[in-house]
């Protein structure tokens, strides 16, 4: 394993190996392991609800990751089971979970300081569409019988040093959802960094859109998929 | 004025029709269930409250939802598996419904509680919930000018408090317990326990009693 060095100290830069197609599209677990591999040692991470948790399963102790679940927690450990469960201990899912040593707890206000001051190095979300320049739609389908929600999304794409989104590339319906511009309602402009797929891995910025992997398609493939221009990381 | 009160009844008797409330708890943690029940059977109606969530299953903020008690959410995340009161509510009219970003949701309390009339944030710029809003660029970002909540009454849940008011709550159940405190006109925590002053070591005390003006004990 190398230490970073790329100008997100966070953020392991893409290697030699990295760059390799592999055999076939990545499942969940793959997936959630993969974003794990890719979290730099000692980061500070939030990890969204859904597929993101699944992040937590594979995250090593000698990589030294503090989690931080914003109802109020640095330091969460794994979901608790039988007599670890305590009403008063819960992440941002509303699943019981346990403390690790060294964790702290705070109120609503510092917790949110915390994103919004630019403290967390990373930040996992799902998404319903990420554009080519990173924005983020992942809150609300916009239907007009729709209950909006937002919870802390908007908090966790504009305030965290790096955000990465999960999720599959294509809807049900065959549609990418790495568009060029997102018809669903806004997260964030310009916020995510990375989108993890079960196809590919993206970097995503001002500069439109480089392919990092792919997983069995090639990169001609992929864009036949993907309406906006992939170019492979150099 | 800080009062120790008997009864959750006694304690909330004096909130108004119409007024602002807040109540702590996120989900079901930190959610003062035994004041919230008083409230509903204080009658009191026409509320505005202020709360994370839109209430959880058939219980606390959810059934002062069902009973129509409630005029107005502000909340960040009122829709949940198990929120179908708000949910019947909300889709029949029946409830008026200020969506805010998590984040925001807490700021615009804590600033209400620190006198500071609104700040300029990044959070929701571009996005439909700061539409109407306004914006500046400032350290290099786009930011959006949020105003504080305030409100007539808190109801909080803390785990202990001591004889001077001063509280200390319990693991992720603190979330919004400190803020709503200094945000309100009127604070209520219902504890777990009391003990007598000086009980509580200073350098853990989380809200400092100067926020709280009525304690009551629940089982």
């Amino acid at each position: 394993m190398s230490i970073p060095t790329n100008d997100h100290a966070s953020v392991r830069p893409g290697n030699q190996a990295d760059l390799q197609t592999s055999g076939k599209p990545l499942g969940r677990d793959d997936l959630a392991r993969l974003v794990a591999r890719d979290i730099a040692p000692g980061s500070f991470v939030n990890l969204g609800i859904g597929q993101p948790t699944l992040v937590s399963n594979y995250l090593e102790p000698e990589q030294n990751i503090t989690l931080h679940t914003e109802n109020g927690m640095l330091g969460m450990g794994p979901e608790a089971t039988g007599d670890q469960i305590d009403g008063d201990l819960i992440n941002a899912g509303k699943i019981p979970v346990t403390e690790l040593p060294g964790a702290s707890y705070f109120h609503h206000a510092d917790s949110f300081a915390i994103m919004r001051g630019g403290h967390l190095d990373i930040c996992v979300l799902g998404a319903f569409q990420v554009s080519a320049t990173g924005d983020l739609a992942n809150w609300h389908t916009g239907a007009p019988d729709a209950i909006p929600a937002v919870g802390g999304a908007m908090d966790l794409a504009t305030g965290a040093k790096d955000v990465f989104v999960m999720m599959t590339l294509l809807t049900r319906d065959g549609a990418s959802k790495l568009v060029e511009t997102c018809t669903y309602p806004l997260t964030g402009i310009g916020c995510v960094t990375r989108v993890y797929t079960d196809k590919a891995v993206f970097l995503t910025g001002p500069d439109g859109v480089q392919v990092r992997e792919t997983f069995g398609c090639t990169l001609e493939e992929l864009q036949t998929l993907v309406p906006v221009p992939l170019k492979a990381t150099v | 004025m800080l009062n120790f009160i008997d009864t959750v009844g006694e304690a909330v008797a004096g909130i108004k029709d119409g007024s602002t409330v807040m109540i702590g708890g996120f989900g079901n943690a930190g959610q003062p269930f035994e004041l919230i029940d008083a409230l509903l059977e204080c009658g009191a109606t026409g509320l505005t409250v202020v709360n994370n969530n839109a209430g959880q299953g058939d219980q606390g903020l959810a059934l002062l939802i069902k009973e129509g008690r409630v005029k107005k959410m502000i909340c960040s995340f009122p829709r949940q598996s198990d929120s179908w009161h708000f949910d019947a509510k909300y889709r029949a009219g029946e409830v008026e419904l200020e969506l805010v970003p998590q984040g925001n949701l807490a700021e615009r309390i804590r600033a209400a509680g620190a006198g500071i009339g609104g700040f300029f944030t990044p959070t929701g710029y571009g996005t439909m919930l700061a539409e109407g809003k306004e914006t500046r660029f400032l350290d290099g970002k786009w930011q959006v000018f949020e105003t504080p909540i305030h409100a007539d009454v808190a109801l909080i849940k803390a785990l202990t408090a001591d004889g001077r008011g001063n509280l200390v709550y319990r693991k992720t159940a603190r979330n919004f317990g400190p803020i709503m405190a200094a945000a309100a006109k009127h604070t209520i925590a219902q504890v777990s326990g009391i003990v007598p002053t000086g009980g509580l070591d200073p350098e853990n005390i989380v809200t400092p009693g100067i926020y709280v003006n009525s304690i009551v004990k629940v089982a």
